[in-house]
C-alpha cells in the first residue's frame, strides 16, 4: 500500500464525539497515523504478518492503520468505553474484525489512577500481555493533567514489557532525554524518527487559542539484542 | 474478543494471587461467533510459545472445541494441528457473556465482544 492511500483510507476513520480531558483525548490525525505505520512497516518491517498492541487506543486511529498495513493480530486497550465504542464502529465499517480485538482495562493499578498520587502499573494485567506482541505502537496521554503526572512513561514502560521488537510512541520533545535514559533500564534503544508539532485543535474550554502546536517527537525503541 | 487474546487476561483483584487460580479466567453464559480469518502459518509457529498451552487446552475443553492435547514436535508441517490452533484462537469470537476468576469468584463482563478488565466503575 502507498502512503497516500493510506492517509486516504484513514481519513474515513471516525474520531472522539465528545472528547474528555480527564483521559487527555486528543485525537490522532490520519496524517501522522499514516506516517507512523507507513514507516514502521517500509522502513523496519515491524508491522505485516505481525502481532500488534495499541495502547490506549481510543477511537482506534493507529489500529486500523495497522491493521490496513497487514498486522495479523492486533489488541487494542483503552480504558474509555465511549471510546471504545467508537472504535468498535470503526473496525466494523473497515473490516478488520477478524484481526483486531478491543479490551476495556486501565494500566493504572486501581488504587492509584484517579487520584493525585504517583501512578503504578498495573503489573497483574500487564504480566499476563508480557512478551505477547511483536510490536506496540501508541500515541499516550502525554501526562499534562493533574492527576496524570507520569502517565506517559506508565504507557511506554507497559509497551516496553508487551512487545518484543519495536515500540512506536508520540511524546512531548520536552521529555526526550528523560525517555531516552528510562528506555536503557527498560532493555531498549531509543531514536527520534520524526519531530513533530502536534496540532492540537481547540476542543477543550481551557484552550483559549484556536489551536495549539505542541513539539512531538516520534519515538522507535528496539530491544536490545 | 478472540481466545488468543483471552489466554492473556488473568485476574487483576489486588488479594488475588494464586497463580493457578487467577487465570485462566472461565467463560461463563458466553456467545460465540466464528469469524473467518486467513490462516498464516508462519504466524502461527511463532506464536506458540507465546500461548498458555494448558490454559488454552482447559479453555477449549470448556467451550467443547476440539484442540490436541500437546504441541507435537513439528508444528509447522501439521496441517490438521495448525488448523485446529487457527480455528480456535483466531477465529473463534466471544461476543457476551462473562469470564469469572477461580480464585476470588470476580466476573469480568464481556459486552459486544469486549471485557471490561476494570475492577469498578470509579477506576478511571
Amino acid at each position: 500500500m502507498k502512503l497516500k492511500q493510506l492517509e486516504g483510507y484513514l481519513g474515513d476513520v471516525a474520531t472522539f464525539r465528545e472528547p474528555k480531558v480527564q483521559l487527555e483525548q486528543y485525537p490522532t490525525t490520519a496524517h501522522l497515523a499514516s506516517r507512523i505505520l507507513y514507516t514502521a512497516e517500509s522502513s523496519f518491517g515491524d508491522i505485516d504478518g505481525k502481532a500488534v498492541i495499541d495502547l490506549g487506543c481510543g477511537c482506534g486511529m493507529l489500529t486500523v492503520a495497522a491493521a490496513m498495513m497487514g498486522a495479523k493480530s492486533v489488541l487494542s486497550i483503552d480504558v474509555d468505553a465511549d471510546a471504545l465504542e467508537i472504535a468498535q464502529e470503526n473496525i466494523d465499517d473497515f473490516e478488520i474484525a477478524d484481526t483486531v480485538d478491543l479490551v476495556r482495562a486501565s494500566l493504572c493499578a486501581e488504587e492509584t489512577a484517579g487520584c493525585n498520587g504517583e501512578l503504578v502499573l498495573n503489573e497483574h494485567l500487564v504480566g499476563g500481555m508480557k512478551a505477547k506482541f511483536d510490536t506496540a505502537v501508541l500515541n499516550p496521554p502525554f501526562g499534562t493533567k493533574p492527576g496524570n503526572k507520569g502517565i506517559d512513561v506508565l504507557f511506554l514502560q507497559a509497551a516496553c514489557l508487551m512487545a518484543r521488537d519495536a515500540v512506536y510512541s508520540l511524546h512531548k520533545s520536552s521529555t526526550r532525554e528523560f525517555l531516552v535514559k528510562k528506555a536503557q533500564t527498560w532493555g531498549f534503544d531509543c531514536e527520534v524518527l520524526a519531530e513533530l508539532k502536534f496540532d492540537v485543535p481547540m476542543m477543550y474550554k481551557f484552550h483559549k487559542k484556536k489551536s495549539v502546536d505542541i513539539a512531538v517527537d516520534l519515538l522507535r525503541l528496539s530491544r536490545k539484542k | 474478543m478472540r481466545i488468543i487474546t483471552h489466554n492473556m487476561l488473568k485476574c487483576h483483584v489486588k488479594n488475588c494471587t494464586d497463580p493457578n487460580k487467577q487465570f485462566p479466567l472461565r467463560f461463563k453464559d458466553v456467545q460465540l461467533e466464528q469469524v473467518e480469518a486467513e490462516r498464516n502459518d508462519e504466524f502461527l509457529v511463532r506464536m506458540l510459545p507465546r500461548l498458555d498451552w494448558p490454559a488454552l487446552l482447559k479453555t477449549s475443553k470448556e467451550l467443547g472445541m476440539g484442540l490436541p492435547e500437546s504441541i507435537p514436535e513439528n508444528p509447522g508441517e501439521d496441517e490438521e494441528f495448525l488448523q485446529a490452533v487457527h480455528t480456535f484462537i483466531m477465529e473463534t469470537h466471544v461476543k457476551e457473556g462473562s469470564m469469572v476468576c477461580d480464585g476470588c469468584a470476580h466476573e469480568y463482563k464481556i459486552s459486544n465482544g469486549i471485557p471490561n478488565m476494570l475492577l469498578a466503575e470509579h477506576e478511571i
